[in-house]
């Protein structure tokens, strides 16, 4: 029954001069999307407006589903596309569309969730617009005339026009555009708007939702993992291959830079504190990250951070893990608590990933009690033992990474 | 150098049985149950099968049926069993060292009214004759004990076992697990009185799915699945008939050249244990000599965590578990290691070696090299 999705976007309507920027990148956002969903589809800008057409049978679940992963969709409103045969033919059309749309207005003695509880009626308004001019009724007409129709063929619904159930949309084109349904879209912007940041991805919960809320905000991924073997296994960088595509699912083709880091971690467990081991290791992930930041134009890093999370995630060892960085550090989840973490993760289905029991590099060699409060000038001092060959290994770490291309 | 030291994990096939499988796959496709030529020449080879596995096991055709592989043979054993006699008594013994394919079924016994009891095992894994004569009652219908351990290597007295409980209850059925004990020791049901065997085919150079369960005649036991009446009831679904002339071509070959091939895997294991064993802090647990199996060898290394061992001898091509494939995806210890009294500090440090009748010397010179260069590299990082 519905032939097209009109696309339904917040923020970027605001953006002036360059809403065409916004514009093109949602719409190249969604033809991403849509490549793995079945059937073909069409997508255009017109009017000021996104459509998704569908040029073929096509599963409508899971079309919803592709284009509520698309940032910068606030709203996918399914569309049913009727001939124009006349006035006539139109009052038809309307009334046959609220009835199929709204199965228990039909039936309408019996309880429907449109039903307002309190008045035991629903209320609707018609928007009408002609976006083809010589149409003989003008907008006006047509939401009066069309408002009768509806209010003669159901008697339990009312005009409101105010706050009405149902905002019906009636679209003159060269076909008749119906509408009046709004199915929640993520929200945020276009990927690909906001510039490209590297996320520091483990296999834990947090990170790939911190690169998911960046995401949000239009800003293209790429990741890097520390992967320590024979520490760390096969299976464990597997895992964040998947979570990786789990941030795909959203944000688009992710380019995960794995790190080899055993070498650099063993070092630093020799001439170093054990109790200061995990900080002096994420300010050595840290300085690597940027490096690969800089060399492919990522204007930021993302963790995972959450403050007082972990020994290492203290204000005091944050403060010691930043100052390596000239870079800005984003940390979308610093304020969240775990659970609202998981809520996320959950919904973008990382959480189940997440938990699967491999060892990852930030715990293999953790200490009883790592230090809390680190104090910077101790932390600098003691890297003072690294100086005779930490250079060359950090230089090989980034002469050997492997680069993973992780598509949705 | 690749050197694939997980055989009591799966097996490479033998280049013979795939051959066979793939005709059978590609060329007389036939259902045995079809009535015309195709249906006749597909029989054939289910005749084929049960014919080798009767000389194998002496025993005969109608006591053969083909499963899924060992769980499938567990579960029908233990479970069918237990729902055939039921109203002569609702206790059922086993071992604190089975595979989860029996301790599972059992879990789920208890869980549906039954009374089970555990023996326990000694240091090298093997069970007390004397506890499981007194564990025998009037009530109890079935007694289920592994042959071979898949993560130590005891092996149980089974004949001995199967002669007890027979004296102590004639009416008491014996199950026994021998996914890893069949293909490396000659098992005669009827002599060792056992009533029900599970065996699987990929343990032995045979394909993976596909397993036989051995049924004395006479033995009451109820199928757990339904449908078209296949393998006298008991096994109803279409037989997966490549897999199952795999399986019995396999089989054939492994017990053509049974006796060389196990003593020369009791060299190579020997030579294993002499070399690991000579290493500071490290134990081998199990059954020493020709009382443990041929193929495994368990040793805990004090200090190294075993999937860091398992990973830095991958890097060297050398493949092992660290305690058994079946539990490894499961982070809790190992059960059959605690049941024979491992001390905590080294359950995480155990790692299983399990060879086969492709082994050589060299492979095991270089895995002994190999671990003699790694676990004191090992030993220096640690948590603190």
């Amino acid at each position: 029954m519905y032939k097209s999705f009109l696309i339904k976007y917040a923020e970027i309507g605001v953006k002036g001069k360059n809403r065409y920027l916004f514009e093109e990148a949602l719409v190249k956002q969604i033809k991403y999307a849509l490549k793995k969903t079945e059937g073909e589809f069409a997508v255009r800008r017109t009017d000021g407006r996104i459509y998704v057409d569908a040029l073929s049978d096509f599963d409508f679940e899971e079309t919803v589903e592709s284009l509520k992963k698309v940032f910068g969709i606030s709203g996918i409103c399914p569309v049913v596309h009727v001939e124009d045969e006349g006035f006539e033919k139109l009052c038809e059309d309307v009334v046959r569309y609220i009835g199929d749309t709204y199965p228990d207005i039909r039936d309408s003695q019996s309880e429907a969730s449109v039903v307002n509880p309190r008045s035991g009626f629903t209320t609707f308004k018609v928007a009408a617009r002609r976006a083809r001019k010589n149409y003989p009724l003008d907008s006006m007409q047509l939401n009066v005339e069309l408002g009768g129709v509806i209010l003669d063929a159901y008697p339990k619904m009312r005009v409101d026009v105010h706050k009405p159930d149902i905002l019906l949309h009636v679209e003159i084109r060269d076909k008749i555009y119906l509408y009046s349904e709004i199915i929640p879209g993520p929200g945020g912007m276009p990927v690909g708007t906001g510039g490209k940041a590297m996320l520091l991805l483990s296999g834990g919960i947090d990170s790939p939702v911190a690169g998911w809320m960046i995401a949000k905000r239009g800003v293209k991924i790429d990741a890097v993992y520390f992967h320590a073997p024979p520490y760390t296994s096969e299976r464990a960088k597997q895992k964040v291959v998947d979570l990786a595509k789990k941030v795909a699912d959203y944000a688009g083709p992710v380019w995960l830079h794995v790190v080899n880091f055993t070498d650099i971690q063993l070092y630093i467990y020799d001439k170093c504190p054990h109790d200061e081991l995990t900080i002096i290791m994420r300010r050595y992930m840290m300085r690597i990250a940027e490096q690969i930041a800089k060399e492919t134009d990522c204007l930021g890093l993302i963790t995972g951070e959450s403050i007082g999370q972990v020994a290492s995630q203290t204000m005091a060892s944050l403060a010691a893990t930043n100052e390596v960085c000239t870079m800005p550090v984003y940390r979308p989840l610093i304020g969240f608590d775990k659970m609202e973490i998981v809520d996320i993760a959950e919904k973008i289905d990382s959480y189940e990933i997440s938990i699967l029991p491999y060892e990852d590099c930030c715990t293999i060699f953790v200490a009883k009690h790592p230090v809390t409060k680190p104090n910077l000038n101790i932390i600098k001092r003691h890297e003072q033992n690294l100086q005779e060959g930490i250079d060359e290994l950090v230089e090989k770490a980034l002469s050997t990474k492997e680069v993973i291309v992780v598509q949705a | 150098m690749e050197v694939y030291l997980d055989n009591s994990a799966t097996t490479a096939c033998f280049a013979e049985a795939a051959q066979l499988m793939h005709r059978v796959l590609c060329e007389d496709y036939g259902n045995p149950s079809s009535l015309h030529h195709k249906g006749v020449e597909a029989e054939a080879y289910l005749r084929y099968a049960e014919e080798t596995f009767t000389k194998i096991l002496k025993v005969n055709e109608k006591e053969i049926f083909f499963t899924s592989g060992g769980t499938e043979s567990d579960n029908i054993a233990l479970i069918g069993a237990v729902m055939a006699n039921h109203r002569r008594g609702r206790h059922v013994i086993t071992t604190r060292i089975e595979h989860p394919a029996v301790l599972q079924p059992m879990a789920y016994l208890e869980d549906q009214g039954f009374e089970v009891t555990y023996l326990s095992v000694d240091r090298q894994g093997r069970i007390s004759l004397d506890e499981l004569a007194d564990a025998i009652r009037t009530d109890t219908i079935l007694v289920s004990i592994m042959h071979t351990n898949n993560e130590i290597g005891s092996i149980q007295p089974i004949a001995e076992a199967g002669a007890l409980i027979k004296q102590k209850n004639p009416q008491t059925l014996f199950h026994v697990d021998a996914v890893q004990g069949f293909g490396k020791v000659r098992l005669y049901p009827k002599k060792m009185q056992i009533d029900m065997l599970s065996a699987s085919a990929h343990k032995i150079h045979g394909p993976k799915g596909v397993g036989l369960l051995y049924l004395r005649e006479g033995a009451k036991v109820s199928p757990i699945m339904y449908g078209g009446g296949q393998q006298r009831g008991l096994r109803s679904g279409t037989e997966n008939l490549p897999g199952i002339a795999g399986f019995a071509k396999a089989a054939e070959m492994v017990y053509e050249s049974l006796e060389q091939d196990t003593d020369r895997m009791y060299a190579l294991r020997e030579q294993l244990t002499d070399s690991v064993g000579k290493m500071e802090d490290v134990v081998i647990n199990g059954c020493p000599g020709r009382e443990g199996a041929a193929h495994i060898v368990s040793a805990s290394f004090r200090g190294v965590r075993s999937e860091v061992l398992l990973h830095a001898l991958e890097e060297r091509g050398i493949y092992v578990s660290a305690g058994s494939a079946c539990a490894a995806h499961k982070p809790q210890p190992s059960a059959t290691l605690k049941a024979i009294g491992v001390e905590k500090e080294l359950l995480q440090s155990t790692i299983r070696f399990s060879l086969s009748g492709f082994t050589t010397q060299e492979e095991i010179a270089y895995t002994c090299q190999s671990l003699e260069e790694i676990v004191p590299k090992l030993r220096r990082y640690t948590r603190h």
